[in-house]
C-alpha cells in the first residue's frame, strides 16, 4: 500500500513530523517501509510540447524523430525509442539543459547521425508513479483540454513536492490498506487527534427517488449491501490533482466516474463498484452464490466461467453483471455516454471472496481488501458519499437515498480482557487503564467491569473491547494483546530469558551423522547439496526404476519429480564438473529422498541417505571410506555381499548389510549409466539409508587387555576362485584362528600366472599372540595348519605352495 | 721401554690420519686389538721379574688409556662429520609441494547450521526434525491457516501428486516440526528444528526453490513475550557478536499472536531484517492438544542460506546449489 503525506496530512491535520520519524514510526507500527521517496518536484525545463510531426530515423530502426512545438512555434527535432504517441499529442519534453528526477542531464546529442534537441519523457521519468511504459501522453484522458505549450509540466499537471511511501501491509490488516487505516495507527502513535475530513451528514443532499431494488439472496456470503442511484453524471476526465495522486499510487485515471471508485477505495479502505444504470436490467440488484457454469465477461475482456464457490451480482433478470468482491461485468460497464449509475458499497464475506479469488485465480485491487475484511460500519455510508462529494467536482450529481440491505454480519459482542492474563502474555506490568487508553488511541472503546466479588479470581476479565467494525481480524483476547503490544511499542517490552529445564544436546543420530561428516572431510570429500528435484528420463539413465512421485505444479521440468535416489544428482554433479575442468572429484551427500510409500500412507517413505562418489576412483577406495566409517561408529555387523545392482557395475557392485539388514550399495556406476550423463572417467559410488543405520542398534566398542607375550607374524597364500570372496577366507582364517589371532591383513592380489582361468592369488599377513603365554613355534605351526584347512575346506580357495 | 712410548705417538698420528669411522676402526684394532704390541706386552708381563711387573704393568695400562682417550676422541669427530654430510645429503626443500593430503569441505549451510544448532543446544536446546513432504495439516491447518486464508497464497506451495489436490506438498517452512514435536511431546519442550524446505520460486540470484530454515520453539509455564525478545536478542549475541543489536516489530503470522519480525543492526546503524516471530497462536496449541491456559509459549524462524549469503557476501545464491568444486573448496 502506497501513502502520501498530503494525503495522510488530511486526516492527521497536526502532522508536521520529519518524513524520516513517520517512516519509523510506521515500521514500528508493523507497516514496515519498504521505500520512501520524495515525488512531485519542481522539474525545471520539462515543459509541455506539442507533436507536429513523427518521421521514421533514416539509420535505426527502434528510434523514430519527432518533431515538437516547445512554445516558439517551431519544429524541435528529438530522436525517441517509444512509438506510443500520435501527432497532436501534448506530451512533457525534457529541454536541453535540464535535468530529471533521477540526475539524468539532458543536452544536444546525435543518435546515428540524426540531432536530439532533447527527451521526451514517460511518467515515470518525471517523477509521476511507475509507469515506463512509452511517452506519458498528457492529453490522453483530455483530449479537450487547452495546453499552454512550452508552459512547465509542474504547474500544468499542478504537481507538488510529496513523500511517498511504500509499506507492507500484513495479511491480518484490512484497515491499513487505506490512507485513513494508516492515518488512525499513525495518529495514535504520535499522540495526535486522527479525524476524517469529509461530513458525512446532509451532504450530498438526497434529491432523488432511487427507483431500484437491491437484495441479499446469501445472508452467509454478503454481510451487508448499500446502493445509490446518482443522475447528472457527465463522464470525463478527473481533476488533475485526483490523477495525479492515483498515478502516484500506482493506477492509472481513466475517468472521472471510475477514478474517483478509485480514489474513494484508496482513501477510505472502501472498495464500490459502479454501473450505469441503464445497463442494469429490471432495475434491480441482487447477490447470490454462481451456479455451476454460469458464465460472465468482467472488466478486463476474459470470459470468466464461475462455480458455487464464488458470488456473483445479478440484475433483474437474475442474471450475473460482476463477481462479488472481484471483478464488474463489462455489460454495465461505465462508458463516455453513461449518464445516470448506481453505486454499490458491500461486506463480503472474507473466506467466500479469498476462496473464489483462488477458484478463479483472479486478484484485483477490490477482492485484495474484501479478504482481508473490510469496514462493515458507518465507513461503508461514508464512502459512498465521498463518491457523490468527488463527483460533483466535475459534473452536478442528483443522489437517491442510500438503500441497505443486511445477511451475516460479524459478531460484535464484547471481548473480555483480563489485565493479568495480558501481562501474563506480553511480560508487562500494564495497568487495565493504560490498556484501554492504548486500544482506545486506535478506535477500540472499552468499558470496565465492575466486579461483583472482591475475592474473585483475579485471571477474571477486568474490561471489555469493543471491536471496531475495521478491524475484522481482532476477535479474542490474544488478538487485543497484540495491539496492546503494538500500540504500546515492542521496543518498550523488558527482555528476559526462559531457562528451561533442559541440557541442551544433540541426539545420537544427529551427533552420528555430524561424526561421518567429520570422517568424510577427513577422507578429503567435500559436501555437496544439490536441490531434490529431479527431470523425467534422469532415474532412467541412471539405470534405476522410474517409479517418483511427480510434482503437481512444476515451474520447470528439471524439478518436477522427487528424487528416489542421490544418484542422478550426484552424476550431473561430477558432469558439471567435469566439464568444467576440475579435478580430483570426491563427494558426499546427505540428505532425503522420498519413496514412494507401499502401505498405502499418505506420505512417502522418506529417508535419510548417503552418497560418496569419487571420479576416476575404484570400488575398493570407497569401500576403504566405508570401513573407516563403519569402524568409527561401530556399525554393528557391516558386511558386503557382492551382487549385480541396478545402476552399477555388474562385476564390481555390493549390497552393504549392516545388523543384518540391507541397507545400501557400493561399487562403481555402470559405464553405461555414466555415458548417459556424459561422464568418461570410472566413478566409484557408495549409497547407504544413513538415517536407518544411525537410528540404531548400535554397536558396542569393548576393553580387552593387551597381550604382554611376544607375538609371530605369519604369511599365508591362496589361490582363490573369482567367485569365492576375500571376505569369506578372512572369515574362515579369523574362524580358525581363534583369539589368538589378533590381526589378519590382505597385502597382496594378484592373477595367479597360472594356466587356471578365473583364479587369483590373494596373500594375508596373520599376527598370532596368546594372551595367557609365549607361543610356542609348534603352536603357531598348529594354527597354521587349522587355518589353512578351514579355508580349504570351507571354500574352493587352495594354499599356493 | 721405549717402543711403548713410541706406541702413542704412532697410534695419535695413525688415528688423525684415519678419515673415516671404519679406518679408525682399523687404527684400533692395530693399536688394542688381540694381535696388539700392547697386548703382546700384557701378555709378556709374566715373563718379566716379579718386581718388574707392577711398574710394567702401570706402564702399559697408562699408555692404553692414552690411546682409548685418542682413539674415542677422533671417533666423535668422525662420526659428528658423518651426521653433517649425511644431513648435508639429505635435506630437503619442504616448500616444495609435490602431492598434498587433500582435505574435504562441509558445505556452507552445513557450517551454518551446525553452528546455529550449537549456539542454541548451549541455550539448553535439543535439535528437532521432520519430514520434507508433508499433508496440509502439517503446514497449514495445525498452524492455524484455514485453506481460505489469504496466507495461503503468501506460501506459494509446492504440491505433490499424492492424496487429494494441494493434500500433501513440500513443506513450505519448517513450522510443521513445532506441530510435530508438540503432538509427540509433553511441555515444557525447547527446541530448533533446521531443514530444508521449498517455495515455488525460480532459481535466480536471491531465490531458490530449496532452502532451508531453522525454527526454535518454546512451549512452558510463564513464557513472555519479553523472553521472546530476550532470547532473540541473547542468540543475536551468541551469532553476530556483542556489538550486534536486536529488534522486533510488528507483523502477522497467523500462527503467533503477537506476532513480530526480528531485525539485527548493521555497522551502519540501518536494520536488517532476518527473520518471524511471535507467541504461539492458542489455536495451534489447541491442534496439539496443549492447554493454552496452562502453557504458553514462543516460535521464531528465519532462513540459513540468507544468512550464509549475507555472510561471505554471495553474489549469486545458486552457488549454493550448483555444487561447482572450485566454490565448495573455498570454505
Amino acid at each position: 500500500m502506497k501513502v502520501l503525506l498530503s494525503w495522510l496530512k488530511e486526516f492527521i491535520p497536526d502532522l508536521d513530523h520529519d518524513p524520516e520519524e513517520i517512516g519509523e514510526k510506521l515500521s514500528a507500527l508493523g507497516l514496515a517501509v519498504e521505500s520512501m521517496e520524495v515525488v512531485g518536484n519542481e522539474l525545471p525545463g520539462v515543459v509541455v510540447g506539442k507533436i507536429l510531426d513523427l518521421r521514421p530515423h533514416p539509420n535505426a530502426e527502434r528510434i523514430q524523430l519527432v518533431d515538437v512545438d516547445l512554445g516558439n512555434g517551431e519544429a524541435t527535432q528529438i530522436c525517441c525509442g517509444a512509438f506510443n504517441m500520435q501527432i497532436g499529442d501534448f506530451i512533457p519534453v525534457a529541454t536541453v539543459g535540464s535535468t530529471l528526477p533521477d540526475g539524468m542531464e539532458i543536452a544536444q546529442r546525435k543518435l546515428r547521425g540524426e540531432l536530439s534537441n532533447g527527451m521526451c519523457c514517460s511518467a515515470s521519468e518525471i517523477g509521476l508513479g511507475d509507469d515506463s511504459d512509452g511517452i506519458m501522453i498528457l492529453s490522453e484522458n483530455d483530449p479537450d483540454r487547452e495546453w499552454d505549450i512550452g508552459s512547465s509540466v509542474s504547474d500544468t499537471l499542478g504537481l507538488e513536492s510529496d513523500i511517498l511511501w511504500d509499506l507492507e501491509v500484513n495479511a491480518n490488516r484490512p484497515d491499513a490498506m487505506s490512507i485513513s487505516g494508516v492515518a488512525r495507527d499513525l495518529a495514535a502513535s504520535l499522540g495526535l487527534p486522527f479525524k476524517f475530513p469529509m461530513d458525512l451528514n446532509g451532504n450530498p443532499q438526497v434529491t432523488l427517488e432511487a427507483g431500484i431494488q437491491i437484495e441479499i439472496e446469501d445472508p452467509t456470503l454478503c454481510g451487508r449491501f448499500l446502493a445509490c442511484v446518482v443522475k447528472g453524471i457527465t463522464v470525463g476526465p478527473s481533476p488533475q490533482w485526483l490523477q495525479n495522486r492515483l498515478i502516484h499510487l500506482g493506477m492509472r485515471p481513466i475517468n472521472n466516474v471510475v477514478d474517483i471508485s478509485n480514489y474513494v477505495m484508496l482513501e477510505l479502505g472502501q472498495p464500490n463498484h459502479t454501473y450505469d444504470l441503464h445497463k442494469i436490467k429490471g432495475s434491480r440488484l441482487g447477490t447470490r452464490r454462481a451456479k455451476v457454469g454460469e458464465r460472465l465477461l468482467t472488466l478486463d475482456g476474459l470470459e470468466r466461467t464461475l462455480s458455487e464457490i464464488d458470488g456473483v451480482i445479478v440484475d433483474g433478470d437474475d442474471n450475473p453483471v460482476g463477481i462479488a468482491g472481484i471483478m464488474g461485468g463489462a455489460s454495465s460497464e461505465i462508458s463516455e455516454s453513461t449518464t445516470e449509475i448506481i453505486i454499490e458499497v458491500a461486506w463480503w464475506d472474507p473466506p467466500s471472496i479469498s476462496r473464489s479469488v483462488k477458484n478463479l485465480n483472479l486478484m484485483s485491487e477490490a477482492s485484495m481488501r474484501f479478504r482481508r475484511g473490510a469496514d462493515y460500519g458507518i465507513n461503508m455510508e461514508r464512502a459512498l458519499n465521498r463518491v457523490v462529494e468527488l463527483l460533483s467536482e466535475t459534473c452536478e450529481p442528483e443522489m437517491s437515498k442510500i438503500l441497505e440491505t443486511n445477511g451475516n454480519l460479524p459478531d460484535t459482542s464484547p471481548v473480555g480482557i483480563s489485565n493479568e492474563r495480558v501481562n501474563g502474555l506480553l511480560g508487562t506490568s500494564l495497568t487495565s487503564e493504560e490498556m484501554m487508553d492504548l486500544l482506545q488511541s486506535i478506535g477500540f472503546e472499552s468499558q470496565e467491569v465492575i466486579s461483583k466479588d472482591e475475592d474473585e479470581n483475579s485471571s477474571a476479565n477486568n474490561f471489555q473491547v469493543i471491536v471496531p467494525s475495521w478491524r475484522w481480524d481482532t476477535q479474542t483476547e490474544t488478538d487485543l494483546a497484540e495491539e496492546i503490544a503494538r500500540t504500546f511499542g515492542y521496543e518498550r517490552i523488558e527482555r528476559t530469558i526462559p531457562r528451561g529445564p533442559f541440557t541442551g544436546q544433540l541426539s545420537r543420530f544427529q551427533k552420528g551423522r555430524r561424526t561421518v561428516r567429520q570422517i568424510l572431510i577427513g577422507a578429503g570429500c567435500d559436501e555437496t547439496m544439490p536441490m531434490p528435484f529431479l527431470a523425467p528420463g534422469d532415474l532412467e539413465n541412471a539405470g534405476l526404476s522410474s517409479t517418483a512421485i511427480s510434482i503437481s505444479n512444476p515451474l520447470v521440468q528439471e524439478e518436477s519429480l522427487l528424487r528416489t535416489s542421490l544418484m542422478p544428482g550426484q552424476l550431473k554433479i561430477i558432469s558439471y564438473n567435469q566439464s568444467h575442468r576440475i579435478k580430483k572429484l570426491k563427494f558426499f551427500e546427505i540428505g532425503h529422498v522420498y519413496l514412494p510409500s507401499e502401505d498405502d500412507q499418505l506420505l512417502p517413505d522418506e529417508r535419510e541417505y548417503l552418497s560418496i562418489s569419487i571420479a576416476g576412483g575404484d570400488a575398493t577406495e570407497i569401500v576403504a571410506i566405508l570401513d573407516m566409517i563403519s569402524l568409527t561408529m561401530a556399525f554393528p555387523n557391516m558386511q558386503l555381499k557382492q551382487q549385480e545392482i541396478e545402476g552399477l557395475h555388474p562385476g564390481r557392485s555390493a549390497q552393504v548389510f549392516v545388523a543384518g539388514q540391507e541397507r545400501g550399495a557400493v561399487g562403481e556406476i555402470d559405464p553405461r549409466v555414466l555415458r548417459n550423463y556424459g561422464i568418461d572417467d570410472s566413478v566409484a559410488w557408495l549409497e547407504l539409508d544413513l538415517g536407518s543405520i544411525l537410528a540404531g542398534p548400535f554397536g558396542k566398542k569393548k576393553y580387552t587387555s593387551v597381550s604382554k607375550y611376544p607375538s609371530s607374524d605369519i604369511d599365508l597364500a591362496f589361490e582363490v576362485p573369482d567367485d569365492t570372496s576375500s571376505a569369506s577366507v578372512a572369515g574362515c582364517l579369523r574362524k580358525a584362528g581363534g583369539t589368538y589371532l589378533k590381526e589378519v591383513q590382505l597385502f597382496d592380489s594378484y592373477k595367479a600366472d597360472t594356466a587356471n582361468e578365473g583364479v587369483r592369488s590373494l596373500a594375508y599377513s596373520l599376527r598370532f599372540q596368546s594372551d595367557v603365554g609365549t607361543l610356542t613355534d609348534a603352536e603357531v605351526s598348529e594354527l597354521r595348519a587349522a587355518c589353512i584347512s578351514e579355508v580349504e575346506q570351507k571354500t574352493n580357495a587352495k594354499l599356493r605352495e | 721401554m721405549s717402543d711403548l712410548e713410541n706406541l702413542a705417538k704412532e697410534a695419535e698420528e695413525a688415528s688423525n690420519a684415519a678419515s673415516t669411522l671404519e679406518g679408525l676402526a682399523q687404527v684400533q684394532a692395530q693399536f688394542l686389538g688381540k694381535k696388539s704390541k700392547l697386548v703382546k706386552a700384557k701378555k709378556a708381563l709374566g715373563t718379566l721379574p716379579a718386581e718388574d711387573r707392577a711398574n710394567a704393568g702401570k706402564e702399559i695400562n697408562e699408555i692404553k688409556g692414552q690411546i682409548e682417550q685418542l682413539i674415542s676422541g677422533r671417533k666423535a669427530v668422525l662420526q659428528e662429520s658423518e651426521w653433517s654430510s649425511k644431513f648435508n645429503e639429505e635435506r630437503l626443500d619442504l616448500t616444495e609441494r609435490l602431492g598434498s593430503i587433500d582435505r574435504g569441505h562441509l558445505h556452507l549451510i552445513t557450517q551454518a547450521r551446525d553452528e546455529l544448532e550449537d549456539v542454541f543446544i548451549g541455550m539448553g536446546y535439543s535439535v528437532a526434525e521432520g519430514p520434507e513432504v508433508e499433508t496440509a495439516w502439517y503446514n497449514f491447518e495445525a498452524l492455524n491457516i484455514p485453506d481460505w486464508h489469504p496466507a495461503r497464497g503468501n506460501f506459494d506451495t509446492i504440491f505433490v501428486d499424492l492424496g487429494e489436490p494441494e493434500e500433501v506438498m513440500l513443506r513450505s517452512h519448517t513450522s510443521p516440526v513445532q506441530i510435530r514435536t508438540m503432538e509427540s511431546q509433553e511441555p515444557p519442550i525447547y527446541i530448533v528444528a533446521p531443514g530444508r524446505t521449498f517455495r515455488t520460486d525460480s532459481a535466480d540470484a536471491t531465490h531458490l526453490p530449496a532452502f532451508n530454515q531453522i525454527e526454535g520453539l518454546v512451549i512452558d509455564k510463564g513464557i513472555t513475550m519479553g523472553d521472546l525478545a530476550g532470547t532473540i536478542d541473547s542468540f543475536v549475541h551468541a551469532f553476530f557478536g556483542e556489538e550486534v543489536k536486536s529488534r522486533l516489530r510488528p507483523s502477522y503470522f497467523p500462527f503467533t499472536e503477537p506476532s513480530a519480525e526480528f531485525d539485527i543492526s548493521r555497522p551502519d546503524g540501518s536494520w536488517l531484517e532476518l527473520g518471524g516471530c511471535g507467541m504461539v497462536h492458542p489455536n495451534v496449541l489447541r491442534n496439539c492438544n496443549i492447554d493454552p491456559e496452562v502453557w504458553q509459549g514462543f516460535a521464531f524462524g528465519f532462513g540459513i542460506d540468507r544468512l550464509v549469503s549475507m555472510r561471505y557476501q554471495l553474489d549469486d545464491i545458486r552457488e549454493l546449489v550448483v555444487n561447482d568444486a572450485r566454490f565448495l573448496r573455498q570454505f
